[in-house]
């Protein structure tokens, strides 16, 4: 376990060091963020009884995305962990007692924690002092709060195991591009990434909330605002442990299978 | 003691012809090729012995240190590595054996050396007194003091090589597999790796497989060489028996090469 908390620390350290990333990251945000907001006040000026969520509520929803997109954006994975496998340097990872595996989540979670630990705070003040609907909210109650931290932190692990199973993927195909694009603009659209899985019509979203892609941001921002009553959130965060379960069980399956038949590329 | 009996591995490799029509020809029919990087390999090796493994470009010598420190599966034959097969119990094997691949790298590029040797340090879980002692040891004989504080983005080929074979050593591995590690380094880097090679083997009865294209590493290190070539083992003796004269050793061995026809 030692082992696997020290790759935690190192990248978790080496994420820190980037305070430009961090700080072009925060702007990126705010800017992404209010125009969406501005987006969707036009859309609720219209006809506010049309929408699923409240204005306040998506406006609390797209804050909490920007600040924890390093959480779930699934398009920010590992580049060195792709880069080990094309040009060969996995070798070296693999003459070490450790489950390639395991060092690869510690990896991911670290960096993902990192970069997250530098960009919320500025964005969840800032998005608290703006003027209500378009500010962030306050939690719908403590324990909806409370829900909203343990679903975001299955959200954050479920992520990290979807895209360890891209990594693994990568040892059968050699050139990661294809995989990585597929699966990124999926992720994208069935995650509520773009837009929120309550703006999609009935059948179609009862189908995506099945689905992996919802058990990563959708559950935690749609908690904290209560857009959910009790049963569904028991349902959402039931589904996120399922989700999560079946995930590294694939995902460790997968990589055993590969390290058998794993040909390092280069002399 | 490391013994391998008829040890094959093949590789499937596309080929095709250069230019445009040929990559569409290729669309559509592609030829693959069988390479044999093993073909019926066997040779023991015994406990502090210090073997060179030589052999002309695409001998085979790197796929045989991969299937060793168990990293490939080879398609038939049997290994063993004082006991244990490479390629099963990979997490045990690779607790007890050290490997530097000459033309990668292990530092974590961003961070100082001394933080990827801290992470090894719990990687194999290397008691705190083993660790200075080591520490110390490696950093005295290689000269790494003044580089163990620079990021390793920041090193020199030769400077990054020193590191290297340090990160290797750090827990004390029975067996070394050295895959060009001279790759780079300037005389002076040269012969303090030699001579710290040659130490390990000496003073902590270290077995040392080495392949290398520098002869002069083989002459001043092993006593014992194999030769390989096509996927086959040549020759298995030491460097006098393929002596003639007092020709250099660059040219005794472009003279073997010749004589098996590889």
């Amino acid at each position: 376990m030692k082992k696997y908390l020290s790759f935690f620390q190192l990248r978790f350290a080496m994420g820190l060091q980037y305070r430009t990333a961090a700080l072009a990251g925060i702007i990126t945000q705010f800017a992404w963020g209010g125009m969406q907001i501005m987006m969707y006040r036009a859309f609720y000026h219209t006809d506010a009884a049309a929408f699923p969520m409240t204005l306040s509520a998506t406006a609390s929803y797209i804050w909490l995305q920007q600040a924890f997109l390093a959480f779930f954006a699934v398009w920010m994975m590992e580049n060195e962990i792709f880069d080990s496998i094309v040009n060969g340097n996995i070798a070296y990872e693999l003459c070490r007692p450790v489950s390639i595996y395991n060092m690869w989540a510690a990896r991911s979670i670290a960096s993902r924690l990192a970069r997250a630990v530098l960009r919320c705070f500025p964005i969840l003040i800032v998005a608290a002092f703006i003027p209500q609907p378009y500010g962030i909210g306050a939690p719908a109650s403590l324990l909806h709060f409370l829900l909203f931290v343990l679903s975001l932190i299955l959200g954050l692990a479920v992520t990290v195991t979807f895209c360890l199973l891209i990594y693994v993927l990568a040892f059968f195909t050699i050139s990661p591009q294809g995989l990585r694009m597929v699966f990124t603009s999926c992720v994208e659209f069935f995650s509520g990434a773009v837009i929120p899985l309550p703006f999609f019509p009935d059948k179609i979203r009862s189908i995506m909330e099945l689905l992996p892609f919802a058990s990563m941001q959708n559950a935690a921002l749609r908690i904290y605002s209560a857009s959910i009553g009790t049963d569904e959130i028991r349902r959402a965060i039931g589904l996120q442990i399922f989700w999560l379960v079946a995930l590294t069980a694939a995902g460790k399956l997968l990589c055993r299978l590969a390290e058998k038949r794993i040909i390092v590329q280069g002399g | 003691m490391i013994t391998m009996e008829h040890v094959c591995k093949s590789y499937r490799i596309a080929k095709r012809n250069a230019g445009f029509a040929e990559a569409c020809k290729a669309l559509f029919h592609r030829e693959y090729e069988i390479i044999h990087a093993l073909n019926d390999v066997s040779f023991t090796i015994h406990d502090g012995e210090m073997v060179g493994y030589i052999g002309p470009n695409g001998a085979g010598k790197s796929s045989t240190i991969k299937i060793l420190s168990g990293i490939l599966t080879p398609d038939s034959g049997t290994v063993l590595v004082d006991g244990r097969v490479p390629y099963k119990n990979r997490i045990e094997h690779v607790r007890e054996i050290g490997v530097v691949f000459g033309q990668r790298s292990q530092l974590w590029w961003d961070v100082p050396v001394i933080d990827s040797f801290a992470l090894l340090k719990d990687i194999y879980s290397i008691s705190d007194i083993c660790y200075r002692q080591s520490l110390e040891e490696l950093t005295e004989l290689l000269n790494l003091s003044e580089l163990l504080r620079s990021p390793a983005r920041q090193l020199s080929l030769g400077q990054r090589m020193r590191c290297e074979i340090a990160a290797s050593l750090l827990h004390r591995p029975r067996i070394l597999f050295l895959d060009e590690p001279t790759i780079g380094l300037d005389a002076v880097s040269k012969l303090a790796v030699r001579d710290f090679i040659l130490r390990q083997n000496q003073t902590h009865k270290t077995t040392v497989i080495l392949t290398t294209h520098d002869m002069q590493d083989i002459e001043s290190l092993t006593s014992r060489i194999l030769l390989i070539g096509k996927g086959q083992i040549l020759l298995d003796g030491s460097l006098d028996d393929i002596r003639t004269g007092n020709e250099s050793i660059d040219a005794t061995v472009a003279e073997l090469y010749r004589t098996y026809n590889i």
